[in-house]
């Protein structure tokens, strides 16, 4: 089995632990002059989203983890299964709910998102930073009023709420950054 | 923690960018601040000396890791410190002398640890402990405008924030302490090695107390960590050696020198002993260090300081990539 020595370290690795997937979100290399050298790491469980410490020694390793991103497109939602699409091998992919978790609210057909597979199983997808929806219901806009700082909820295209301007209308595109699930502009097409 | 925490390895491409990663205002700070390092040795009647980056010999110690180059089928050793040179040349007649030098260390590398760097190291004839802290202490109120060092004992700085004591816990108590204070154990770390235990719980505990508020010189070391100071017997015996820290960042390392070339080989020993019970190559006891202690060297303290992270603190940045032109990822 594939492993990592404290000297190939970095924030990124990819590693396992009784069997779960972890990233390394953090890795701190401390020694005193005359001492051991420390690495104390942050991992987080890419199954569980939780997060553990770690601290190795130089010279220790970790079990490497068979990690791999993909691009693969969204096809549709039944019964609480997402189904997505490698573009490239058209092999399909299934995540749960739970996997795809505050995912579902910019997920349209035919979205390109990044998902990562774990021996070759999926088990988390990213969407793109930035989507446009298009707003299906919210109290019409205020013409004029162009603060972006008073805001109303709208519902959108895949049935999510998001906060947007006041002048914002029933039918308009609305761009909103998913890292943060705030609005961002409204958009053209 | 306070500590070397914040910065990440090897980030980014390491072909992009040529730029310098300090900015200019640090890099000019740097340099006043080695105009004014040089002046304060000048003024205290130091002379500057070179010595060889490249030596036929190296320090020994289980964990400073040399990186060598071969030459005419010999290895030749980069000097992780010039210590060795610079006592010979103590033991040659010298008196007081200082260099400042870039000195290498393999698999060092954090937000406080470049493998290539600054260090400024000094000895003075006839020093002992009190005259070397306090040389070391005016040398960083000048540099750093703070106040004068306060000494605290490696044993008080492990009652008070340990709460025991380092010189007679056996390792059963310190893993037991390391427990209590949820410190996560590496576990690699053998449950008989009492360096080991002691070193996670300075960097764990103590050392991100050190110097806060003012510089902090830590004293007597437990004897098991003497590296190349002195052993004072006493009950217990404690190796005279200090560091300074402020703000939690181990600044510089001085000893009461050992004189005793037979004890300095025996050290050796012991440590590629213990280096090969690590997994890690041994490296060559017998040194021309030995023959100048067997000529002769005079009682001295001697005292490495690192120069970026005194520069680091000068300007108040949080990694020695802030205060270096071009930092290892860089380089």
């Amino acid at each position: 089995m594939a492993s990592y020595n404290t000297s190939e370290f970095r924030k990124g690795l990819k590693v396992q632990f009784d069997g779960d997937p972890y990233s390394m979100i953090e890795c701190n290399f401390v020694k005193p002059g005359k001492g051991q050298a420390l690495y104390k790491c942050k991992l987080r469980n890419l199954l569980r989203n939780t997060v553990i410490d770690r601290t190795y020694k130089s010279g220790d390793s970790i079990e490497a983890a068979d990690v791999e991103e993909i691009k693969a497109q969204y096809l549709y939602h039944q019964a609480g299964t997402f189904v997505f699409m490698d573009n490239e091998t058209f092999e399909q992919y299934e995540l749960s709910a739970e996997q795809v978790d505050d995912g579902w609210k910019y997920l349209k057909e035919g979205m390109v998102c990044d998902m990562m597979l774990f021996n070759n199983n999926p088990i988390a997808m990213t969407p793109p930073n930035h989507v446009v929806l298009k707003v299906e219901y919210c109290e019409p806009g205020v013409k004029g009023d162009t603060a972006t700082n008073v805001t109303k909820p709208c519902k959108v295209e895949t049935g999510a709420e998001f906060l947007c301007p006041a002048f914002v209308d029933m039918g308009d595109l609305i761009k909103i950054d998913t890292r943060t699930g705030e609005y961002i502009e409204r958009a053209k097409e | 923690m306070r500590g070397e925490g914040l910065g990440a390895r090897g980030e980014g491409n390491p072909l992009s960018g040529f730029r310098p990663v300090a900015s200019w205002a640090n890099l000019r700070r740097r340099a006043e601040l080695l105009r004014r390092l040089r002046d304060f040795f000048h003024r205290h009647d130091f002379l500057e000396v070179e010595t060889p980056i490249l030596s036929a010999d190296t320090v020994v110690d289980r964990h400073l890791d040399p990186f060598h180059v071969e030459f005419d089928n010999r290895r030749m050793w980069l000097q992780t410190s010039p210590e060795f040179a610079m006592k010979r040349l103590l033991a040659a007649g010298a008196k007081a002398i200082y260099q400042v030098t870039r000195t290498l260390r393999q698999g060092e590398q954090g937000s406080l640890h470049n493998p290539e760097f600054t260090m400024v190291e000094w000895y003075r004839a006839g020093d002992g402990m009190d005259e070397g802290m306090q040389f070391t202490s005016d040398l960083c109120e000048v540099m750093l405008q703070c106040g004068p060092a306060e000494r605290i004992s490696y044993a008080q700085a492990f009652q008070e924030h340990v709460g025991l004591d380092p010189h007679t816990a056996d390792t059963e108590v310190l893993a037991a302490a390391a427990k209590r204070l949820g410190i996560e154990r590496p576990a690699s770390l053998s449950a008989d090695d009492r360096d080991g235990w002691l070193d996670l719980l300075l960097v764990e505990r103590v050392r991100p107390h050190l110097g806060l508020k003012q510089p902090v010189l830590l004293y007597d070391y437990p004897a098991c960590q003497a590296t190349l100071s002195r052993v004072r017997p006493g009950d217990p015996p404690v190796a005279e050696r200090f560091e300074l820290f402020l703000s939690g960042v181990e600044l510089a390392s001085g000893y009461h020198e050992l004189l005793n070339p037979a004890e300095l080989l025996k050290r050796n020993e012991r440590a590629n002993a213990q280096r090969r019970a690590d997994g890690k190559t041994t490296l060559p006891e017998k040194s021309r260090l030995i023959a100048a202690m067997q000529s002769g060297l005079p009682a001295a303290v001697g005292v490495a300081l690192g120069f970026d992270r005194l520069v680091m603190l000068a300007v108040g940045a949080k990694s020695l990539a802030q205060v270096m032109a071009f930092p290892f990822d860089r380089a």
